[in-house]
């Protein structure tokens, strides 16, 4: 018990630790970073050991063909265990991977490129930039030709309509339907998806880049992109059409020596200069760099892995940094799905290989069979179609390759990784291959080298285990300066882009990158923008502590970097084209914002705000502030005039997204500072209320939400005043087919009724009518959201206007032909009741309502929520004594259904007994309830344990309130139905029946004979087992109560024999119960056959003999200072025992009792027990040496602090350090348990020399 | 100390104790125990006033100035620190 007890501890503790860890390091603390304590909590992750697994099958297979002759096809369909644990197949085992969990707006991270390094103005001092060096200018440039180009397709795209338009308006001739196509399959959704991306920049640098690339080949076999969804292109558009394959071939040299090229450094400086693209330009990428290429991902057409390769490509002066392309393509194209499929088809093929003739010799008899040649016309089917390697890859031919042979490299089998580093799988590869080849490293440059070092630690912190996670983890934070900020996260922050990482894997890898950058701390700043990049999308991960963990490492990089360096990274993409983009970067700048504070970025948010090159950087200035709001909750109250200032205008912004998000602004800002703050929003209470005029749609949606928010901010006068004001339109947007702006009229609604100021005559005159014809229509039950905001809302009327009303509106409907709509009654009803009670309901509502309530409940088909039942309770609970003329004809249906085919209905009704057992027992329906009981003992039989564990229940509430004496079924007939429901293993059986048994224990005992008690303990004993805890409580308190009936006795011998069973559990809980029964029948009936059981030679028995007494010296408390003589000599006993557990238990005894008796005279005898815990303070053994220290400061209670501190003194200045150690650790525990009165026990100590040690002030007399 | 120890709960109690000021260890030498113990002593006269006013008594001095000398005290109990030995 107490094992588990310190078990638990220790993981709760743990777990708490780790939780502040990660919830609470927005400051550095060297306890958390530099400490051990955070390593403890990385779980490990299952190695995948799946061939292995494979292999086993395999074999056992080879084996079971000796000797079995059964058909092969029989036992290929048995279930084999080691594949079923190959989850490569993705097939058995629930993806960990974050990918199959994402939305493909989420998946939108993926087509974010990791920029270039950027340019630090702090490190560089005055010193202009290296042409080389991407600046602050460059991005913002890029930006702004990215915006350019998007405008311009957004036009190219308008005119082509406007164009398909006007010959469909000639008529006749077959229409293309553009929507159409780009909605079929994967690749078109997956082009949608790929935004414009900085990859197509360089090729694209004319003012009207896309009527050059798309508009000159309108070629059908391109329409698909040519459609133009607006900036919907990509890389895979430029399939090479002859013309284009010459230009690319036209410039081989080009393509190998990339750096060289002029055309890259020029398109740095002078953007404007090549109006018309040379035929250079032209030069498809996919010719330049093979490698990036190679990792191509199975995402059909974004290739993130393609998009950030790590290294310094042509034109990448602005694009990537890749430190060596030559490493990473070491496993070529291959993809992890590709390689499933691999594995699977291996798998197939071996199983469908043919039979060689000696398996076929041993499979048939001898005789009988006779071998024929084949036919000359056979041909083995080698179908190509099922080697799925034969085709590279499934995404087409721009991929391919021919790969690059490497004969240090063994393709298919994982191969053991050298030197002590985890298994890799072969999504790996493109990162660590390069692990992989056996160079010397010698012949490395220091760079390389370095390069290596660090993958190899990243792999471990992947891949390893824990132990290797933790040395590489510290190896990494340790020579983080050393290994520089650029080589660390041009290996990291790809990983974090890898398509197939699991949540694991981030969640360490994002640890790395918090550890590395509390290390590298300014010298992180080039790398502020990729890292954002990958982190931002945790932001909107779905997973709240991925959520987190982004803001923790977003706050930690902005204390890092520092305001400056966090803007000039996060500008351009303020006003980026792609929403994604900006969403996230709105709440990466919240984050920076709650993390260096509000008022730095004020200046900011307000330039960003009045933008007026574009609407989008107001908008997502704007969404700025709503994010604030929303992170950083009333902590914006200080701020909160400024930030309504700041976005005030944009209520009148021509851009009707800014508008909306505007409003939605102010209404998460009034949220978060509710109930406070109402003056800041003095401003925006003209336009808001003159918008909601004005607008329609989704504008009007979001002005109604900050009004609504607003609204209870306000005095009671002005929010009566400004709910009519908005009432109007709220009552003329009732009738809005939008479901959205449903949803907010609902909440407006509840949010204006359920301030002050606003009079329920008004309610009831003006909205109620409206409310009712508009909202309580069976369509609105259908939609799960809808659903809950309409009952929240008319649950917040009827407070302000009372049961009748609202239930008089609705009651007819609990008869309705619709089933979600009666539950939707049923479901107000009941809250409505239960908040309000049913004294308004007057005899016809009541009369109606239980008519309803009983159609609804009969009627009702399903009702896995239980509304229903709990509305048929909360009803009849609340009528109370009204409900009396009612019951006969509800005991009917209950009666009914009991006796119903489904077993649902019938445990539902049983589950009603148990509610309204209560309310016929007010009602003096004892008679009935007596005939329900009788009814419900005959269903005892029941075998649905579901159903049986209710009835059970409803038993209890049936005795529970009719008492003992007048129960019927007599309790002397129900007990001996109960025994052999005790051994029902279903733990809703198990529960209820304990119950029962242990109230009829409790207060009926006297009923049933002694020999039938008995016969449930045994069966009692069985119920220690289970597992809820709730069980083996009630089981133990049940033996108390039993032997407290028929004597302690013969229970406590049921109990001592059951010491000796083997089962851990059983024996803990065995112990408690004779605790138990010692305190209810007296420690004095129960010690001597306890302490003669010590006598017995065994272990366990013995120490289950010294847990009871811990336990019952814990459960008597000071009544032990009776017996405590009694136990000494067998306490002695136990405490110089060999066995450890021996000491540990009856330290803990000790312990209780001295806490038991503190203060009451027993001095002597504690005295003597200290004598023999003292000795075994020199155990090492952590639960004995705890329980022995809990020992001592239990004396040190009871005793006192100075005697403990005598025994102390002997051992302070021992010298021996490891006897010290023991001393000074049980001084410092008795130092902090009492240092006050420890000041009168000090030893008196001579002066030395120039010290003065004594203290005259004690020797002091008068 | 064995590694298994290093994250149990005892190693934690020490971790917890040692964040007392007045708790000790084994490298701790008789002049930093017994200046523990003199504020010790000084902070519990303090600390009881009847104490305070049997010393006042004693020592013929008002109450005030007894609580200021024990406070005074407190500052360097011993004196200053013993040369060390061994270096």
């Amino acid at each position: 018990m107490e094992d588990d007890e310190i078990a638990k501890t220790q993981e709760e503790r743990k777990r708490m630790q780790q939780e502040i860890a990660t919830l609470d390091s927005v400051t550095y603390d060297r306890d958390l970073y530099g400490g051990t304590d955070r390593d403890a909590y990385v779980t490990s992750i299952p190695v995948n050991d799946e061939d292995d697994a494979n292999n086993d099958s395999m074999n056992s297979e080879v084996v079971r063909k000796l000797s079995y002759t059964a058909p092969k096809n029989v036992y290929d369909n048995l279930p084999r265990g080691g594949a079923d644990e190959d989850n490569s197949s993705g097939f058995l085992n629930p993806s960990r991977k974050i990918i199959d969990r994402e939305d493909d707006y989420r998946r939108r991270r993926l087509n974010r490129v990791l920029s270039p390094d950027r340019h630090d103005a702090f490190a560089a001092g005055e010193k202009t930039p290296d042409p080389s060096v991407r600046t602050y200018a460059d991005a913002m440039r890029q930006q702004a030709l990215e915006r350019e180009e998007e405008e311009t397709l957004k036009a190219i795209a308008k005119k082509k309509k406007e164009e398909e338009e006007a010959a469909k308006a000639e008529g006749g001739n077959k229409r293309r339907n553009r929507w159409d196509q780009s909605q079929d399959g994967e690749a078109a959704a997956a082009k949608k998806a790929k935004a414009t991306s900085d990859w197509d920049l360089p090729d694209a640098p004319a003012p009207a880049p896309g009527i050059g690339r798309w508009d000159a080949t309108p070629t059908p076999g391109r329409v698909s992109d040519a459609s133009l969804s607006a900036g919907r292109r990509n890389r895979w558009d430029e399939t090479p059409t002859p013309g284009r394959s010459a230009d690319a071939d036209a410039t081989p040299v080009g393509g190998a020596t990339p750096g060289a090229t002029p055309a890259g450094m020029a398109w740095d400086a002078t953007p404007k200069g090549l109006a018309t693209p040379t035929p250079k330009r032209q030069r498809s990428r996919w010719d330049e760099t093979p490698a990036t290429m190679g990792s191509a991902t199975p995402m059909a057409g974004a290739t993130p892995a393609a998009a950030y390769t790590p290294g310094v490509t042509p034109v990448g002066a602005i694009d990537v940094a890749t430190p060596t392309p030559s490493a990473i393509n070491l496993r070529g194209a291959i993809t992890p799905e590709q390689y499933n499929l691999l594995r699977w088809e291996k798998d197939i093929e071996e199983r469908n290989r043919p039979l060689t003739d000696e398996e076929l010799d041993t499979m048939f008899p001898l005789e009988g069979y006779k071998i024929l040649d084949p036919p000359a016309s056979y041909v083995p089917i080698r179908t190509p179609a099922r080697k799925l390697l034969a085709t590279p890859t499934p995404l087409g031919t721009p991929l391919y390759q021919i790969p690059e042979e490497n004969r240090g490299q063994q393709f298919d089998v994982p191969k053991e990784a050298p030197g002590g580093l985890p298994f890799m799988k072969p999504e790996d590869y493109q990162y660590f291959g390069a692990l992989l080849n056996e160079d010397e490293e010698e012949e490395l440059s220091p760079d390389e080298q370095k390069e290596r070092k660090i993958m190899k630690l990243l792999l471990k912190v992947k891949n390893g285990t824990p132990p290797q996670r933790k040395t590489a983890l510290r190896q990494l934070t340790d020579k983080a300066r050393e290994f520089g900020a650029g080589p660390l996260f041009n290996r990291i922050l790809p990983l974090l882009m890898q398509p197939t990482l699991e949540d694991q894997e981030r969640h360490l890898l994002v640890k790395v990158i918090d550890r590395v950058l509390y290390k590298l701390d300014e010298l992180v700043r080039p790398y502020v923008h990729k890292i954002l990049v990958v982190i931002e999308p945790l932001l909107i991960d779905e997973d709240y502590y991925a959520r987190v963990e982004g803001r923790e490492i977003i706050s930690n990089l902005s204390k890092a970097a520092g305001l400056a360096t966090m803007i000039a990274a996060m500008r351009p993409d303020i006003d980026n084209i792609d929403e994604y983009v900006r969403n996230t970067t709105a709440r990466a700048f919240s984050v920076v914002a709650s993390a260096l504070g509000i008022p730095a970025l004020l200046p900011f948010l307000k330039a960003v705000c009045q933008s007026k090159k574009s609407w989008q950087a107001r908008h997502t200035g704007i969404k700025i502030v709503q994010q604030i709001a929303i992170l950083i909750g009333c902590a914006v109250l200080p701020h909160l005039r400024s930030l309504v200032e700041i976005i005030e205008h944009g209520l009148n912004d021509e851009n009707q997204k800014v508008r909306t998000i505007t409003a939605l602004s102010l209404a998460a800002l009034a949220e978060a500072a509710a109930p406070y703050g109402i003056e800041s929003f003095d401003s925006v209470l003209k336009p808001l209320w003159k918008g909601i005029r004005s607008h329609r749609g989704k504008v009007l949606a979001a002005f109604l939400k900050a009004i609504g928010f607003i609204i209870p901010l306000m005095d009671a006068v002005y929010a009566s005043y400004y709910t009519k004001e908005v009432m109007v339109i709220l009552i003329r947007e009732f009738q809005s087919p939008d479901e959205e702006m449903k949803k907010i009229v609902l909440k407006v609604v509840k949010q204006c009724v359920s301030t002050e100021g606003v009079e329920a005559d008004y309610i009831r005159s003006d909205i109620l009518p409206e409310f009712f014809r508009n909202f309580w229509v069976r369509r609105m039950a259908l939609d799960r959201r809808n659903y809950k905001q309409l009952v929240e809302t008319t649950v917040e009327i009827a407070n302000k206007v009372g049961v009748a009303d609202i239930v008089g509106r609705i009651v007819e409907d609990l008869k309705d032909e619709s089933e979600p709509y009666r539950r939707m009654v049923m479901e107000t009803i009941e809250k409505v009741v239960a908040n309000l009670g049913a004294s308004d309901i007057d005899a016809r509502l009541e009369e109606l309502l239980i008519d309803g309530i009983l159609y609804a409940f009969q009627e009702q088909t399903s009702d896995d929520a239980n509304v229903m039942l709990n509305g048929f309770g909360a009803v009849v609970n609340s009528l109370g004594q009204r409900v009396k003329p009612y019951l006969p004809q509800i005991c009917g249906t209950i009666k009914w259904r009991l006796n119903n085919k489904s077993a649902k209905v019938r445990q539902q009704a049983a589950d009603l007994i148990s509610r309204i057992a209560v309310v016929m027992k007010q009602c003096q329906e004892e008679q009935l309830m007596g005939h329900l009981g009788v009814v419900l003992y005959e269903y005892l039989g029941e075998e649905y344990p579901e159903v049986l564990g209710s009835i059970l229940g409803a038993l209890k509430a049936i005795v529970n309130v009719i008492g003992m004496t007048k129960m019927t079924p007599p309790i002397k007939d129900l007990l001996p139905r109960l025994t052999p429901i005790l051994k029902n293993r279903h733990e809703k059986v198990q529960e209820n029946c304990i119950d029962l048994v242990g109230r009829i224990a409790d207060r009926g005992a006297e009923f049933v004979p002694a020999r039938e008690w008995m016969r449930i303990c045994f069966e009692l004993l069985e119920m220690l087992k289970a597992h809820k805890k709730g069980i083996r409580r009630a089981t133990v308190n049940t033996f108390g109560y039993i032997a407290k009936a028929i004597g302690p006795q013969d229970v406590l011998a049921t109990l001592l024999n059951n010491l000796k069973v083997q089962e851990r559990q059983n024996r803990v809980c065995t112990t408690v119960a004779i605790a138990i029964v010692a305190e209810t029948c007296s420690p004095f009936t129960v010690l001597p056959a306890l302490m003669n059981e010590y006598r017995v030679p065994e272990l366990n028995v013995q120490n289950g003999v010294l847990k009871s007494l811990s336990f019952l010296f814990e459960y008597i408390g000071e009544m032990g200072k009776d017996y405590i003589y009694a136990v000494t000599p067998l306490l002695e006993d136990a405490l110089m025992d060999r066995d450890l557990v021996h000491r540990q238990t009856a330290a803990s005894a000790v312990k209780h009792m001295a806490l038991g008796v503190a203060g009451l005279g027993c001095e002597d005898a504690l005295i003597h027990l200290l004598n023999y815990v003292w000795p075994n303070i020199f155990e090492t053994s952590p639960h004995v040496i705890n329980a022995v220290m809990e020992a001592i400061e239990g004396m040190r209670v009871a005793l006192g602090a100075a005697v403990v501190l005598n025994y102390c003194l002997q051992g302070l200045f021992h010298p021996a350090r490891k006897v010290r150690e023991v001393y000074w650790k049980i001084y410092n525990s008795l130092y902090i348990g009492a240092q006050d009165a420890l000041v009168a026990a000090y030893p008196t100590l001579d002066d030395e020399h120039n010290n003065i040690y004594s203290r005259p002030e004690l020797v002091m007399f008068i | 100390m064995q590694a298994s120890d290093r994250f149990n709960i005892n190693s934690q109690l020490e971790h917890l104790q040692a964040k007392y000021v007045g708790t000790g260890h084994a490298d701790l030498n008789r002049f930093e125990w017994a200046v523990n113990i003199q504020r010790d002593s000084f902070a519990s006269y303090i600390g009881h006033y009847p104490m305070l006013a049997y010393f006042a008594i004693a020592e013929n001095e008002s109450i005030g100035r007894e609580r200021y000398n024990f406070m005074q005290k407190m500052l360097l109990p011993c004196g200053l620190p013993p040369e060390r030995e061994d270096d």
